[in-house]
C-alpha cells in the first residue's frame, strides 16, 4: 500500500496550525512587490500527524532494526541526548548571542573541542564542519595554505588509495587539487612500492582512513605516514573508523597531521535519515594555525580558583577561513558532549573494544559460507563478497535485499571498490549478542537459499513496504517534484 | 557501564568463537609503541548527572526563552508547531541513514520529495535538492555549478554587499584553491553597480532578497541583465518572506539558495540548520548533493529513489560535483512537516504577522529622539535603526530590562557604525515590543 502525497490530500481551506491574531495595527504592504499564488499543501494537524507517522513506517531505523551499515556506525543514538538537546537554554539561543551571554554554549564547546583532541592526540579541534566531507574540504584546505605560506607553491597532488571513501578524491578536486590514485598490494594495504614512488616534491599530502575501508588495521602504517613526511607532505587521516581506535590508539600520535571525527558515526549523534552531521577538525602544531574558525578558547583565566574562565571565539591566525555560518552543528556538540560524558574514558575504550569485538565475531561465524578476502582479526567492520561460486545470478544487491525480509538493513554494498560484490558489515558495540546470531543465521539461510532458490534471492525484497524500486527510470524519466493536485475541492 | 549490553559470559563466548583469550589480543595489527595511550578524560556519569550538568550549562545561557529576542542576522526566532518535532523524534526517521536501500527507506524518500516539492512551489523553480549543510554552503555550492554550468571559462563571481557577511566568507574559504575572482562586495556598491560589473567572463551574480538589512529591492528586470552576457542570476532568500513576496523564480532566478532555518528549526545557536537548494530543470545534471525522483517498483506502485547519482562523490570520485555526502535530511524533514502544517494560508499569515510587527515597532522607535529606521527600501521583517550611541551600549542597557537588543551593523559594515539591525517575528508580543520601545526611549538624545 502506497501513502498519499501531502498534496493528495489538500483541499482549499485548511490549515494545520492555530496562529495567533495580530496584537499591532496593520501596515500596507508593497502590492507591487507580493506574490500572487502560493502553492502549499492545505491540510489539518491530524492529516499532517497521521501522513508523516505512517511515512515513518516506511522505514527502518536502529531503533526498529539491526542495521550493519558498514562505514556509518549506526550506534544506539542515546534518548538522553535528545532531550538535553533540546533544553530552552540550546534551543532558544540565538547564535548572535554577545559571549557573555552564551557562556554555557562556550563552556561545552570548549570541553568538547578539548576531549576530542586528547582522544586523538591533537592539539586542537574545530568544531566548525558540519559533516565528514566538510571536515575533509577543510583538512585539505589547510594543507594547501600550510604549502603555500611556505611557498611551496608546486605541490598540486594528493595521494588517495584506491580503497578511499568516495569523499576523498571529491575532496582533492574542490580544494584546488589533483587526486592520484594508489593502488592496494595483496593484503588490501596500500601499495608501499607505488606510494614510495609517487612520493615526490608535487605531493601536498594523503588522505588514508584507519583502520582502512576493508576494516583492518595496516601494520605498515608507520611506513606510510614516514614515506609521505619524508618528501614534504603531511597526512590527512579520514575519521569515518574512529570507532576502532579509542584508547586504543592516537592518530596524532601516530603522525597525521590532521583528521575528521565523525560525530554523527563514533559519538552517537542521530544519523536522521542523511543529516545532520558534524565533521570536527583536529590538527597537530603545524596546522593550527590554519584551523577553520572561529573557535573557542578561554580569553580570560578564572579570577578565583573555584571561578570559571571567560570563553569567546577566537579566529586562529591564518585560518583558512570559516566553512560556515554560525558554529558549526551545535545542536550535534551537544550530543556529543552527553555521549562521551555518560562512557568517560575507559568507557570509550570499552566501546571501540566492543565494537571490534562484535566485528570479529561475525566475521568468523560467516567466513565459511562466505569468501572474506583479507581474512585476519578485523577492526570494526569488514568486507565480505556478496558472490557464490557456481551461482553466477546471484549478486551482493540480491542478498542486501534478502536481507531485508529477515527484518535486517542491509549492509553497505559495492564498496570498498577494490573487493568483488562487497558487503561491508559493521555491527557496532551497541548490539547485544543475540541480534548478532539471529543475523548471522539470516546470513547463512540465505548462503544457502543462494545455490538452492537464487530466484528468491533475485526478486527480492519480498516483505518491504515496496518491491525492488526501478532505479533507472527514475533517472530517465525525471520526476524531482510533484505537481499540486488541481483543481483543488471547496470545503468551505 | 554506558550502552553496552555484553555480560561477562557473552564476552568470553565470543572471544573464544573468535579464538583469542582477551580483547587485548583483537589489536596486535596496531603499533605496539603507540597501542593503548592513557586518556586523560573524566569519569563516567548516570544519566540523571548528564542531563544535571547539561541543564546548568544551559541555563548559564541568555536566551529567547527567558529574554524578549530583537535580533535575527540570518538566524530567526519563529514558532515551531508541537508536531514538527514530535514528527522528527520518531526513531523510523531519527535513526535512519542516507536511503541507499530505498525498499526499507520510502518514509525517508517520499518525505524528502515532498521537502523538495513544497521548495520547489516557494522558490518558484522546478528542481530541488534534499539540502546542504546551511544557507551559506548553499551559496558556496551554487558558485561551484554557477563555474561549471558556464564550463570553467568564466571566473568571475559578483556577490552583493547586502549578502549575509559570514555566507560571502564562506564562498571565499570553499574557492580559495580555485581560479576565480569574487567581487562586488567591497564596498557600498548597490544593485545598479553589481550591473555595471557584467561581463563576457561573469559566471553568476548573486544577491539576497530580502538583503542582510531586511530590505526587499525591487529585483523586476535584472534577470534579463544578468542573462544577456550568459552568467547565472543567483538569490539568496528568506523562504518566510516568500510567504508574501515575489518567487525567485518569478524574478528570473537560475538558482535560488538560503536558509531554511526560518520553517520549523529552533535557533539552537547556529545549527543544524537547513540550506536549500533550487534551479531549474535544464540545470538539474549540475546540481550537488541528494536529489529525489519518482518512479515505481516492480509491482508497478509508485516508489522513490535517490537518482541522479552519477553527479555524486561515491559514483564519480573526483570527478563529482561536489564531495558533499551527508545533508541535513532530518531538518529538511522538519521543514516539510512546518510547511504541511502551515500551508498556503499559514505562511502567509505567518509572514504577515512579521511583516506588521516589524513595521509597528519600526513606527515606534521612529518617534524617539536620536533614533531613525533607515527607510530607503520597503522591509519585511528587519530593518536598520540609526543610534544615538554604540550600538554595544544600547544592548547592554537593554539587556539589563531582559531585551536582545539588534544586531551590532558596525561589526561587517565600515559605514555602519551606530546601526543596529532589529528583527521582530510573531513571537515578539505587542507587549515586548513596547517594552523594547520603552527602554530605547531611556536613551534619547
Amino acid at each position: 500500500m502506497t501513502e498519499p502525497l501531502i498534496y493528495e490530500i489538500s483541499a482549499s481551506g485548511r490549515i494545520g496550525v492555530n496562529l495567533p491574531q495580530c496584537d499591532v495595527p496593520e501596515s500596507e504592504l508593497p502590492s507591487e512587490l507580493m506574490r500572487d499564488e502560493l502553492a502549499l499543501p492545505e491540510v489539518s494537524e491530524l492529516q499532517v500527524v497521521r501522513h508523516f507517522t505512517r511515512l515513518s513506517q516506511r522505514n527502518f531505523g536502529i531503533d526498529t532494526t539491526f542495521y550493519p551499515l558498514g562505514s556509518c556506525t549506526m550506534k544506539y543514538n542515546p534518548r538522553l541526548n535528545e532531550d538535553v538537546a533540546r533544553y530552552d537554554g540550546f534551543a532558544k539561543l540565538h547564535p548572535l548571542t554577545d559571549e557573555a551571554g552564551a557562556q554555557g554554549a562556550l563552556a561545552l564547546m570548549y570541553q568538547l573541542q578539548t576531549w576530542l583532541a586528547e582522544l586523538s592526540g591533537f592539539s586542537r579541534v574545530s568544531l566548525m564542519p558540519a559533516a565528514g566531507a566538510h571536515g575533509e574540504l577543510a583538512g585539505i584546505l589547510m594543507i594547501r595554505k600550510y604549502h603555500a605560506d611556505r611557498g611551496d607553491t608546486k605541490r598540486t597532488k594528493i595521494l588517495v588509495p584506491n580503497s578511499a571513501h568516495g569523499t576523498n578524491p571529491a575532496t582533492v578536486t574542490m580544494a584546488g587539487f589533483e587526486a592520484v590514485e594508489l593502488p592496494s598490494d595483496e593484503n588490501g594495504d596500500v601499495d608501499l612500492e607505488a606510494l614510495r614512488a609517487a612520493c615526490d616534491d608535487t605531493v601536498a599530502g594523503m588522505m588514508i582512513t584507519v583502520p582502512s575501508t576493508l576494516g583492518v588495521f595496516e601494520d605498515q602504517i608507520l611506513e606510510v605516514i614516514e614515506a609521505v613526511h619524508a618528501c614534504g607532505g603531511l597526512m590527512y587521516m579520514d575519521g569515518a573508523n574512529m570507532n576502532a581506535l579509542m584508547g586504543i590508539v592516537k592518530p596524532g600520535e601516530l603522525g597525521f597531521d590532521v583528521m575528521h571525527y565523525n560525530l554523527h558515526k563514533t559519538f552517537s549523534t542521530p544519523h536522521g535519515g542523511g543529516g545532520p552531521g558534524s565533521g570536527a577538525v583536529g590538527v597537530n602544531e603545524k596546522l593550527l594555525p590554519y584551523l577553520p574558525g572561529p573557535i573557542v578558547d578561554i580569553v580570560e583565566a578564572p579570577q578565583a580558583e573555584e571561578a570559571a574562565p571567560l570563553y569567546g571565539w577566537v579566529m586562529p591566525e591564518k585560518s583558512i577561513g570559516r566553512v560556515k555560518a554560525f558554529h558549526g552543528n551545535f545542536g550535534m556538540h551537544i550530543r556529543a558532549y552527553a555521549y562521551i560524558r555518560a562512557y568517560g574514558g575507559e568507557g570509550l575504550k570499552a566501546v571501540s573494544e566492543h565494537a571490534v569485538l562484535n566485528a570479529n565475531y561475525i566475521r568468523v561465524k560467516l567466513h565459511e559460507a562466505y569468501h572474506v578476502p583479507y581474512d585476519r582479526i578485523c577492526a570494526h567492520e569488514f568486507v565480505l563478497e556478496g558472490r557464490f561460486k557456481g551461482v553466477d545470478e546471484v549478486h551482493a544487491l540480491d542478498i542486501s535485499k534478502r536481507l531485508i525480509d529477515y527484518g535486517f538493513h542491509p549492509p553497505t554494498n559495492y564498496f570498498p571498490l577494490i573487493v568483488h560484490e562487497a558487503l561491508m558489515i559493521e555491527p557496532t558495540e551497541t548490539e547485544d549478542k543475540v541480534t548478532l546470531d539471529a543475523f548471522i543465521d539470516a546470513m547463512l539461510h540465505i548462503a544457502k537459499e543462494a545455490h538452492e532458490n537464487p530466484e528468491l534471492l533475485r526478486s527480492a525484497p519480498h516483505e518491504a513496504p515496496v518491491s525492488r524500486v526501478d532505479e533507472v527510470r527514475a533517472a530517465k524519466q525525471l520526476v524531482l517534484c510533484c505537481q499540486p493536485a488541481l483543481p483543488q475541492a471547496e470545503t468551505d | 557501564m554506558g550502552y553496552l549490553p555484553h555480560t561477562d559470559a557473552e564476552r568470553e563466548e565470543m572471544l573464544s568463537a573468535i579464538g583469542v583469550k582477551s580483547m587485548a589480543d583483537l589489536f596486535e595489527a596496531v603499533p605496539a609503541s603507540h597501542r593503548f595511550p592513557s586518556l586523560n578524560m573524566p569519569e563516567p556519569l548516570s544519566e540523571m548527572e548528564v542531563a544535571a550538568e547539561l541543564q546548568a550549562l544551559s541555563e548559564a545561557n541568555e536566551h529567547a526563552g527567558d529574554f524578549a529576542l530583537f535580533r535575527g542576522a540570518g538566524a530567526y526566532h519563529h514558532f515551531v508547531p508541537s508536531i514538527v518535532n514530535h514528527i522528527i523524534q520518531r526513531g523510523e526517521f531519527l535513526t535512519a541513514y542516507t536511503p541507499y536501500q530505498p525498499e526499507v527507506s520510502q518514509g525517508t524518500l517520499q518525505a524528502i520529495f515532498e521537502y523538495q516539492s513544497m521548495m520547489c512551489a516557494l522558490l518558484g523553480l522546478d528542481a530541488a535538492n534534499a539540502s546542504h549543510y546551511d544557507g551559506a554552503t548553499s551559496l558556496a555550492e551554487a558558485v561551484t555549478m554557477a563555474l561549471s554550468v558556464t564550463k570553467g571559462k568564466r571566473k568571475k563571481i559578483i556577490l552583493s554587499h547586502a549578502i549575509h557577511p559570514q555566507y560571502r566568507e564562506v564562498v571565499r574559504t570553499y574557492h580559495q584553491g580555485r581560479d576565480v575572482r569574487i567581487v562586488g562586495d567591497g564596498g557600498r556598491a548597490d544593485i545598479a553597480d553589481l550591473v555595471d560589473m557584467l561581463d563576457e567572463n561573469t559566471a553568476m551574480l548573486a544577491v539576497q532578497y530580502p538583503n542582510f538589512f531586511g530590505q526587499i529591492d525591487d529585483l523586476r528586470g535584472l534577470a534579463e541583465k544578468v542573462h544577456a552576457v550568459g552568467a547565472l542570476f543567483v538569490i539568496v532568500t528568506n523562504p518566510m518572506a516568500l510567504g508574501l513576496f515575489k518567487s525567485p523564480g518569478e524574478l528570473g532566478a537560475d538558482i535560488a539558495v538560503g536558509e531554511g532555518q526560518p520553517l520549523g528549526i529552533s535557533l539552537g545557536f547556529g545549527g543544524p540548520y537547513l540550506g536549500f537548494f533550487a534551479t531549474r530543470q535544464k540545470y538539474v545534471r549540475k546540481i550537488a548533493g541528494r536529489i529525489i525522483g519518482e518512479t515505481v517498483d516492480a509491482d508497478g506502485h509508485r516508489a522513490f529513489v535517490m537518482t541522479l547519482r552519477p553527479r555524486e562523490q561515491d559514483i564519480r570520485r573526483d570527478k563529482a560535483t561536489s564531495n558533499i555526502c551527508t545533508n541535513q535530511g532530518l531538518m529538511a524533514l522538519a521543514a516539510a512537516v512546518y510547511l504541511s502544517a502551515m500551508g498556503k494560508n499559514g505562511l502567509r499569515k505567518v509572514a504577515e504577522l512579521n511583516y506588521h510587527k516589524a513595521h509597528y515597532t519600526a513606527d515606534e522607535i521612529d518617534k524617539l529622539n536620536g533614533f531613525e529606521v533607515v527607510r530607503d527600501k520597503p522591509f519585511f521583517n528587519e530593518f536598520i535603526v540609526r543610534c544615538p550611541v554604540p550600538v554595544e551600549q544600547v544592548n547592554a542597557h537593554l539587556i539589563e530590562q531582559g531585551i536582545i537588543g539588534g544586531y551590532d551593523l558596525g561589526q561587517d559594515y565600515a559605514h555602519l557604525q551606530d546601526h543596529m539591525l532589529v528583527c521582530v517575528t510573531e513571537t515578539n508580543s505587542r507587549a515586548e515590543i513596547d517594552a523594547f520601545v520603552s527602554a530605547l526611549a531611556e536613551l534619547q538624545k
